[in-house]
């Protein structure tokens, strides 16, 4: 369990990024933070140095652990994936392992499971992480961050940066970890309909690290609190609204999406 | 090459100094050079004086230095540590700044994850940095190695044993075979030298060994080096 309590952050500049944030992120659910560009989401995920307030992990304060250590306790996946460019997809996985000082062999051996785990083929262990795709890369990125087998995931718009099929792809897989996995994870996105696909827990913010709600994705899509949140659900909401049409001489009915672009097929029979 | 077959041993002996008065200061100078350049890289203060203490040095002629180092350090005019001191001295202003600008170069998302992932300071330099900045910095010991070997042979005129004393004595002598073979030993050794790098480059730097990584990865400082 994670818990923020009463923090903000200014950074040297003057910018008040968090405002006296305060949220429990339950062990082994998902909570997603989703808010526009520059509302905190970055800040807080980064919150190892709040101005003031305090976090806790499982109950204890983190401001008294070492940063390094508390690091390597916690997987992060990052958007620009991060990987070592001189380090080959297996050495990249086994990293965290090889600085909490397990043997190359047996780390490199666990690295390769990992990969199974997030459904890449072995075959590319050996290549540099220039040589995988995009989506390739973050299944990368994010056997790196399960490799020290870490109770905490935290992923900062992770699959920002790849095309929305694969976007889907990722999504999907990265539901089927959080249930086998159960690791307490918070993800960063600007994407409402990500946000909804993979939460336990949303998030919605406002500028300043302020919430503008939390709920479940049903309870907010059911009951938004505010203008704010529905404007900012509403948007998609059209695009996410499903109908039907019926098509002359045709006994199939076609779903469509909020843009008329088909969706699917009902009923048809041939 | 009667000349040369009958004075074999004198030129393998001229040689055998020529490169130990080369290793050390090539060695010294990459040494030293790359912590200089990653402090310079913490201040901008900093990295004015390392820099421009780097280019003065570099114009301080060769020869002088060799006359003066003896009164700093003590030594005798003939002896070859002030000419070890002196190339460790050009070696340091060359290889700087180079090693600034390829610290500087390494891509921040990579040090960035490097530190979410717990590299500590020191780690993560060596691991993350130091390697990601290394084929810039093989670029610019590679013009260190050669502008070594170059300078060696001024120190014969202050007495040191090395190929440069084929070039001062041939021209003494008038002897343009002399002459020759001292610059074709030069020039052997500069190759082998710069050979050695690339193939040591490859070994530590086995990702560099693909096609086009290095066109990819990394842009030379144009114009920063010597
Ligand atoms: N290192 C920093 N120094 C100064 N201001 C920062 C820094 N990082 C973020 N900020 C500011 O803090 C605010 C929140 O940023 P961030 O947490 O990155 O937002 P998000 O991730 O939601 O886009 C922004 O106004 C941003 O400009
Ligand atoms: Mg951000």
């Amino acid at each position: 369990m994670i818990e923020f309590q009463n923090i903000s952050k200014r950074f040297p500049g003057g910018t008040l990024a968090v405002d006296d944030f305060s949220l429990v992120l339950p062990s082994h659910k998902a909570t997603v933070f989703v808010g526009s560009s520059g509302s905190g989401k970055t800040t807080l995920l980064r919150m190892i140095d709040p101005t003031a307030g305090r976090v806790l992990i499982d109950g204890e304060d983190i401001s008294g652990l070492n940063p390094v250590l508390l690091r390597r306790r916690i997987g992060y996946v990052l958007q620009a994936t991060g990987l070592l460019p001189h380090r080959r997809v297996v050495d990249n996985i086994a990293t965290v392992p090889r600085l909490n000082g397990v043997p190359k062999r047996v780390a490199r051996r666990d690295a390769l499971t990992l990969l199974d785990t997030v459904g890449l083929d072995r075959s590319l262990a050996e290549r540099y992480p220039d040589q995988l795709s995009g989506g390739q890369q973050q299944r990368v990125g994010v056997a790196r961050a399960l490799a020290s087998d870490p109770d905490i995931l935290l992923m900062d718009e992770p699959f920002g940066a790849v095309d929305p099929i694969v976007r889907a792809e990722l999504q999907v897989e990265l539901n089927r970890l959080q249930r086998e996995l159960g690791k307490t994870t918070m993800f960063v996105t600007h994407d409402i309909d990500e946000a909804f696909a993979i939460a336990d827990q949303v998030v919605i913010f406002r500028t300043g690290g302020v919430i503008a709600q939390v709920g479940t994705p049903a309870e907010i899509l059911a009951n938004p609190a505010d203008d704010f949140v529905a404007t900012f659900i509403g948007a998609d909401r059209g695009k996410r609204t499903l109908h039907l049409q019926h098509r002359e001489g045709d006994s199939a009915t076609l779903i469509v999406d909020g843009d008329g672009r088909p969706a699917g097929i009902l009923g048809a029979d041939r | 090459m009667i000349w040369f077959i009958e004075n074999f041993g004198l030129i393998t002996g001229l040689t055998a100094n020529h490169v130990a008065l080369s290793i050390v200061p090539i060695v010294l100078g990459f040494a030293i050079a790359v912590p200089l350049g990653w402090i310079a890289n913490r201040r901008p203060a900093l990295r004015s004086v390392v820099i421009s203490g780097g280019s003065l040095l570099y114009t301080i002629p060769s020869l002088p230095l060799f006359v003066i180092l003896p009164y700093v350090l003590g030594t005798k005019i003939t002896d070859d540590r002030n000419i070890v001191v002196a190339l460790t001295l050009y070696a340091i202003a060359m290889m700087v700044r180079t090693a600034a600008d390829a610290l500087a170069a390494v891509p921040a998302d990579a040090i960035e994850a490097a530190t979410a992932m717990g590299y500590s300071t020191w780690t993560r330099f060596w691991l993350v940095e130091f390697p990601l900045a290394g084929p810039v910095l093989l670029a610019g010991l590679r013009v260190v190695s050669a502008s070594t070997i170059t300078l060696v042979s001024v120190g014969a005129i202050i007495g040191s044993a090395n190929l440069g004393y084929l070039f001062t004595n041939g021209k003494q002598r008038d002897f343009l075979e002399e002459i020759i073979v001292g610059i074709v030993a030069s020039l052997v050794i500069a190759l082998v030298f710069d050979v050695v790098l690339v193939i040591l480059g490859g070994v530590v730097m086995p990702w560099t060994r693909r096609d086009g990584w290095i066109r990819r990865r990394s842009v030379l400082p144009v114009g920063q080096v010597g």
